[in-house]
């Protein structure tokens, strides 16, 4: 298929169109909730539409940045409106757009209280997100990864549990000291090399010191998104605050902009420096498979057990964009190299749709019981047998169950850090079994057994609207795990691009 | 082949299990049912089909790709077929007994709200048990792998509201994964080396691999080929229920009887014995790989069927007489004796199904009770049940001319005939494991179908004290008030029996000749020249009657034989002896009967040390450490923020539109004091 004629404005239309939406059912007020609920089903869903022309249209053979649009933005700054997708964005972006129909449509009757800003804060929220990973100009990444915070901070601090103030706060602190040293690290490379544009600060010669000095600010800022142990403790607390909606977006898209970082800036502006702090990251994401593993394994609150699992799983995502340079070093070639980076990709879109849907069904259970509490449920199954389907499919998924999507990612991760060492690949693969029992005990004391109190036996099953998500989600979980082919292929170039710009030395000869 | 073919051989149950799954609502229990076994019955004639394309008609093996699940990085991983000798034969013994199940299960589930969704399961687990089976390459192997544990998983939970049964399941899942632990490390290791998951790739390695290494760091480093072998095999300990991985086996029989049959005795649990004898091109090269899988074997086939000895629950001393058998498998894997493993792996399939769906007539007939203090007699009441529970006890126990004898003794002396390290102890162990199967065997036999009728007295005692761990859940004549006596089961249970009982006599003598000394193998095993224990064997091979009639003399069958008679005087001629046995050998009994601590261990240690850890990293890490002493560190710091958390959530627009522009200024601000 040829690229669409319009195709210099798909992005902006996808990035505008959603904030545009949310201004607009902010403008209509709370008195037209109603209305702006509609509008935000519609926003999120045309929005999603785009998506297939942006999908269909992308060239496949190529690792440059498509659907480009070059326009000036702060010309003091030569700080360009620079948008453009590749192989790593593409996939990042399709689920961005996925995602937020699910938490607009899981929101609908759920939300009473200032459901039009709730509703708006999603729409702008992802608008803000799909800028993220878009941008081609780090200024502009950088002004849409603070103000993402923004609604985020609001719909937890609004929305929230009982704790609210103690999450966002932590939340809040954590993300926005990670990223002053980003901003510094990129001022720092404008001044040095005179242009924002992220692909000329991947090309920007560094000496060792300071791409040291540049690792270890993009490290604070992306470490913390990801989350890496030990800067993870606001995810578990943010989450269990959080309303479902926001539950939702934060472990299925916040959290792989961490992920994203490190592809996008870590590894081809600081090659050098990543391959001598490598085993740092490798260390971390091994220490949170292992450790977060067994963590989740003694929570009793449903949420936070998904949130220790979430870490756990992404994990995966930095061990394998890491583990090339021992590849490397173990072997003698790259061959096998690229492999991580692919599991790294696939896990953090199968994390998004299985952990969106964990919360999900969590949040379906919450709105009917008030209580996260896993002591508090029991035999489920007797009550609400096709929600009782639906979470035994993502408690599997969770799992890395074959044939569904959470599998691909850590086969590829395991069998790529097979090539690096035996001892990561013994360690990364402790999940398959933290990882069944973690997920599958909750499962057995949520959903299984005899009805344990009048409450679980006064329970209603899936209405349609429950039903459609959580089937759309599963249909997605499904897709990915039987046929991950299709997106294989998308990230392929931009991923072989990324290995050889991984493993290139900016020091030169001296 | 056409390749439309075989890809329908899996599909057709993968169909029926969606539409009786999904659509189970609208198809109704009768629609459910005929689905499924229409499309199981078809799968298993299209197997039988390719049976005799590879067999009879000599066709070549096919060995082709169905379609590309990813590509990465130079590295294809497919979904393929390899259809052999050795699969086509497995196709069939996996479809013929499921529809076996498949039919039983109409009168077994009869009464149970739970119809359609129980054939959704047998029929995705044909689907599964086919993808592992047909595969060609090691990442559709442990597709299947996994698809058929799911499938246990949701089984042996299948009456989700009893404790033990869910309790079971996930047990059963977690203990396999610790196998799929050491299985995905095994493919990852041959992926590594071959940098492909192709069965041919890797097998054209293994002679190289045999001289590789895997580093361990330090500068230490182990031999690759072994590495892989025994990471495979722990998988298959996992699956196949071996010493130590083989807790969850026992405790499955929380599930329905027809799932214990097909699932837990003939096929799945027998992936493992399977999955070796296809990697057999790689074992072969690993000595001590072997040797591990031999006393492993070993130690599995005779500890495992001393608990059968002291059980009273007639599902689970079946289910350890498994753990037993699949013990003599693995031995005769152990010592390359891999056509020996197949061949009894196919009869125990029949035999051992048969056991289990009569086991499973008799609690039908015994209104769902299982314990075998409670019966006695029933020959008399449910013939045809006994009369094919006995033709199943006497294939198991190796009777000459049943089908168990032929497998089964040629295992015993493979291991005779083999030097391999381990070998002694692997042949004493089957062959006193061989008393042992009598032994419980005949027990069970004696006190279900003969002896006093103790369930009229016991009957009226546990009135209003129901067992809870019996399958009393959905109690089909619960409304009827009095109790009424034993009952033959109907034609849809007792039609599989004889279906399986006429195999169980008559396979192995009509087989032998070719699978087992003939060349039907050919070349889908492989055994190197030295290793061959079943050559001597073969040699000596009179025929299969000749074969039986000698077989009278063997020490074999003499075991076996003092097995039974030890069976009859304990327990049927002067039962007072066996109290008397078990007073004196009382240490003995308490090891038996708490199954060697296995599970108090796995309880109060691993699992207690588990949690134990997640606790303390928890409490100490997490909590302590990081957010106390690092995060909440400074009580001033939180407080400031509060106020200011206080401020933000004003709740007017304004405001956060303040904060915004707030936002905005300070970043400008920066970039003017840096430009």
């Amino acid at each position: 298929m040829h690229p669409p004629a319009y195709q210099h404005l798909l992005l902006s239309t996808l990035i505008w169109l959603p904030i545009g939406t949310g201004v607009l059912i902010l403008l209509l007020g709370e008195e037209r909730a109603r209305l702006g609920r509609w509008l935000a089903l519609f926003g999120s869903l045309t929005t999603l539409a785009l998506t297939v022309p942006l999908w269909y249209g992308f060239d496949r053979a190529s690792a440059a940045l498509q659907f480009r649009q070059t326009l000036p933005w702060i010309p003091r700054f030569h700080a360009l409106y620079d948008l453009g997708v590749d192989g790593i964005s593409l996939p990042l972006v399709v689920l961005t757009a996925f995602m937020t129909v699910p938490v607009v449509i899981a929101g609908w009757r759920v939300i009473r209280e200032r459901a039009a800003q709730y509703f708006a804060a999603f729409l702008i929220m992802e608008g803000l997100m799909l800028g993220v990973f878009c941008a081609a100009d780090a200024l502009l990444f950088y002004f849409f990864w603070e103000a993402m915070l923004i609604p985020m901070f609001l719909i937890i601090g609004i929305w929230g549990g009982p704790r609210r103030v103690y999450a966002t706060l932590k939340f809040f602190l954590y993300t926005f000291l990670g990223s002053v040293f980003m901003l510094v690290a990129l001022i720092y490379m404008y001044v040095k090399g005179g242009s924002y544009a992220i692909a000329a600060m991947q090309a920007l010669p560094l000496t060792l010191e300071e791409q040291r000095w540049i690792f270890v600010a993009f490290l604070l800022a992306f470490a913390v998104k990801v989350p890496m142990w030990p800067v993870h403790t606001w995810l578990p607390d943010a989450h269990v605050e959080a309303p479902t909606g926001g539950s939702v977006i934060l472990a299925a898209i916040m959290l792989k902009m961490g992920g994203y970082g490190f592809l996008r800036f870590s590894l081809p502006v600081a090659p050098d420096a990543s391959r001598e702090l490598d085993a740092l990251i490798i260390v971390l994401s091994l220490i949170a498979v292992v450790y977060i593993g067994f963590v989740a394994l003694v929570q009793q609150d449903m949420k936070k057990l998904i949130a220790y699992s979430s870490i756990a799983h992404m994990g995966f995502v930095t061990l394998g964009a890491f583990v090339v340079y021992e590849i490397v070093r173990h072997t003698g070639t790259v061959q096998g190299a690229g492999m991580g980076m692919d599991g790294a990709m696939v896990q953090m879109i199968s994390h998004g749709l299985i952990s969106g849907a964990l919360f999900l069904c969590v949040g379906v259970l919450y709105d009917r019981m008030h209580s996260r509490q896993i002591a508090d449920y029991g035999g489920v199954i007797n009550t609400m047998p096709a929600f009782a389907a639906f979470m035994v499919l993502f408690g599997l998924a969770n799992t890395g169950l074959p044939g569904t999507s959470g599998f691909v990612g850590e086969f590829l991760v395991i069998i790529a850090s097979f090539r690096a060492s035996f001892w990561y690949a013994l360690l990364a693969a402790v999940t398959l079994m933290l990882g069944a029992a973690y997920t599958l005990w909750l499962v057995k004391r949520v959903v299984f057994g005899p009805v344990t109190s009048p409450r679980v036996a006064a329970l209603k099953d899936l209405d349609g609207r429950e039903f459609l998500v959580l089937g759309a989600l599963a249909a997605a979980v499904l897709l990915v795990g039987i046929w991950p082919a299709p997106l294989l292929k998308v990230l392929q170039p931009s991923i072989q691009h990324l290995v050889t710009q991984a493993i290139a030395t900016k020091l030169g000869a001296p | 082949m056409q390749p439309a073919l075989l890809l329908a051989i899996p599909l057709l149950p993968l169909v029926a299990a969606i539409l009786a799954g999904l659509g189970g609502r609208w198809l109704g229990r009768r629609g459910a049912h005929t689905v499924t076994i229409l499309a199981v019955a078809a799968s298993c004639g299209l197997s039988c089909l390719v049976l005799k394309a590879v067999y009879v008609d000599g066709a070549p093996p096919y060995n082709g790709t169905v379609y590309t699940w990813l590509h990465s990085d130079g590295m294809t991983m497919p979904v393929g077929f390899l259809i052999d000798r050795l699969s086509a034969l497995m196709m069939v013994v996996v479809t013929f007994v499921s529809l076996c199940v498949h039919v039983y299960t109409i009168g077994y589930m009869h009464d149970d709200p739970g119809y359609t969704r129980f054939f959704a399961y047998i029929s995705l687990f044909t689907f599964s048990m086919l993808m592992l089976v047909m595969a060609n390459n090691f990442l559709q192997l442990f597709f299947g792998w996994e698809a058929v544990g799911v499938v246990s998983y949701l089984l042996i939970g299948f009456w989700y509201t009893r404790p033990t049964a869910i309790f079971a399941s996930l047990k059963a899942f977690i203990v396999n994964r610790i196998g799929d632990f050491g299985f995905v490390l095994g493919i990852a290791a041959v992926a590594y080396f071959s940098h492909s998951v192709d069965y041919k790739d890797a097998f054209g390695l293994a002679a190289r691999l045999a001289h590789d290494s895997i580093a361990l760091g330090g500068g230490r480093s182990v031999n690759a080929l072994t590495c892989i072998c025994i990471c495979l095999f722990i998988g298959a300990m996992g699956k196949s229920a071996q010493v130590p991985l083989h807790v969850w086996l026992p405790d499955s029989m929380e599930g329905p009887t027809p799932i214990s049959a097909l699932i837990h005795a003939a096929t799945m649990v027998t992936a493992g014995i399977f999955m070796v004898a296809r990697m057999s091109p790689l074992f072969e090269y690993s000595e001590p790989a072997l040797s591990f899988v031999l006393i492993i074997g070993a130690t599995t086939a005779f500890f495992m069927g001393m608990l059968g000895v002291v059980n009273n629950d007639i599902k689970r001393v079946i289910a350890y007489s498994t753990l037993s058998q699949l013990g003599y498998m693995t031995v005769a894997l152990g010592v390359s004796a891999y056509g020996a493993a197949i061949f009894h792996l196919m009869t125990h399939a029949f035999f051992k199904a048969l056991l289990f769906l009569a086991a499973g007539s008799v609690i039908i007939g015994m209104h769902h009770e299982q314990d075998m203090r409670r019966m006695g007699g029933l020959a008399r009441y449910m013939p045809i049940t006994a009369i094919t529970c006995w033709i199943g006890a006497l294939a198991l126990i190796g009777t000459p001319f049943f089908s168990g004898f032929y497998s089964k003794d040629t295992i015993i002396e493979a291991a005779a005939a083999s030097h391999r390290f381990g070998a002694s102890y692997a042949y004493w162990c089957v062959l006193c494991g061989v008393f042992v199967t009598a032994l419980y065997t005949f027990r069970m036999l004696f006190l279900t179908f003969h002896g006093p009728e103790r369930f009229r007295s016991t009957r009226a005692a546990q009135e209003g004290n129901p067992d809870p761990g019996h399958e009393t859940h959905h109690e089909p004549d619960a409304g009827h008030g009095a109790p009424a006596d034993p009952h033959e089961s109907p034609w849809v249970v007792t039609l599989p029996l004889i279906a399986l009982a006429i195999p169980s006599v008559l396979i192995g003598a009509l087989t032998v000749g070719q699978i087992l000394f003939g060349d039907y193998f050919g070349r889908s095993l492989l055994v190197l020249p030295g290793h061959n224990p079943l050559a001597r064997v073969a040699e000596e091979y009179p025929g299969a009657l000749l074969m039986a009639v000698q077989g009278f003399a063997s020490p074999t069958f003499l075991c076996a034989a003092a097995g039974v008679l030890t069976a009859w005087v304990c327990f049927l001629w002067r039962p007072a002896l066996a109290a008397r046995a078990a007073e004196r050998l009382a240490p003995l009994r308490r090891l038996l009967v708490n199954k060697y601590y296995f599970d108090w261990f796995n309880e109060h240690v691993v699992a207690a040390l588990t949690r134990g850890i997640g606790i303390t990293l928890w409490k100490g890490g997490d909590q302590a450490l990081i957010d106390g002493a690092l995060v909440n560190g400074s009580a001033l710091t939180v407080g400031w923020f509060g106020g200011l958390a206080r401020r933000l959530q004003s709740g007017y627009l304004y405001s956060y539109a303040f904060w915004m522009v707030i936002g905005l200024a300070v970043l400008l601000g920066w970039f003017l004091a840096y430009a």
